[in-house]
């Protein structure tokens, strides 16, 4: 009763916050919104003892790249409200809205179709239950997925060099060279 | 009545698809990266909900990549907004046809 009662909660939470994102006229509510969708989302993750998960959910995006998102607008100053006829594309908003509504329709027709959807053998990695998530997941990061935990960090690395580059004001040997070539 | 995992999947479609559209129909940049967000928190949503079935932590650390690698791509995605507002401002999705900056 208890859960079923926190699923409905947290589900209109999350929709509530994303329809929020989609149809609000300026990008900061867009983004309030978005930490509303996240927060269900977190609530989600702890309804399904994914504890860890919740924690990174609210810590990472909530934290991090909400606050980030936030930095943007408000060093663009792109924070003023447009109209939504403007903000939404014209032609492709009804073609949009028809192929999401199919492939929503389609999607859960399929999970009610087929009832119980999960088949599949049992967990090699370490099964979930008793033991608390965070040592499950560490030993499963730190062991079998280790290769993909180092190529993440160097991921990290990539994006921030790529953020900084695509980011740095030109210099100004830079710019004469670009006029030089005629493509300033 | 009790939660099954369908409805945390259904959920996770509701929020892929809502993501979707708007990624679709919304002309301003940063609202369509937004939009990628929603889009890839109904997908995590949906690979808990397995790994709680099966009872398999590989669902779990398999979020924990996707948190990583979402957090690449909007520093990236971001990086990529500012340079092309800054050089023209109340640049939308429908100016960026070309190519050739």
């Amino acid at each position: 009763m208890v859960d079923t009662f926190v699923f409905i909660v947290a589900a209109v939470v999350c929709l509530v916050g994303a329809l929020g994102v989609v149809l609000a006229r300026n990008p900061v509510h867009s983004a309030l919104m978005l930490v509303m969708t996240l927060f269900g989302v977190a609530v989600q993750f702890v309804a399904q003892e994914a504890h860890f998960l919740a924690a990174v959910q609210v810590i990472v995006y909530a934290g991090a790249i909400v606050v980030l998102f936030l930095f943007v607008i408000m060093l663009l100053g792109v924070d003023r409200a447009q109209s939504l006829e403007l903000s939404f594309l014209p032609v492709q908003r009804w073609a949009a809205l028809l192929f999401a509504s199919g492939s929503l329709a389609v999607v859960v027709a399929l999970i009610l179709a087929v009832g119980e959807p999960v088949t599949g053998v049992e967990a090699m990695g370490g099964a979930l239950g008793s033991t608390d998530d965070v040592r499950l997941l560490a030993r499963s990061l730190f062991s079998d997925y280790v290769y993909a935990f180092e190529l993440t960090s160097l991921l990290l690395v990539i994006a921030v060099i790529g953020a900084v580059v695509l980011v740095r004001k030109p210099r100004e040997t830079d710019a004469v060279v670009a006029e030089d070539r005629g493509d300033a | 009545m009790e939660v099954t995992t369908g409805w945390y999947l259904v959920l996770g479609a509701l929020l892929f698809v809502i993501g979707g559209t708007g990624l679709l129909i919304r002309r301003n940049p940063l609202v369509m990266l937004m939009c990628v967000e929603l889009m890839l928190n109904g997908v995590n949503l949906s690979f808990v909900a397995f790994s709680r079935t099966l009872g398999d932590v590989g669902g779990q650390t398999v979020v924990f990549f996707v948190l990583v690698v979402a957090a690449a791509e909007v520093v990236v995605g971001l990086g990529l907004v500012v340079a092309i507002l800054r050089r023209q401002p109340g640049t939308t999705a429908d100016d960026l046809s070309a190519l050739k900056g």
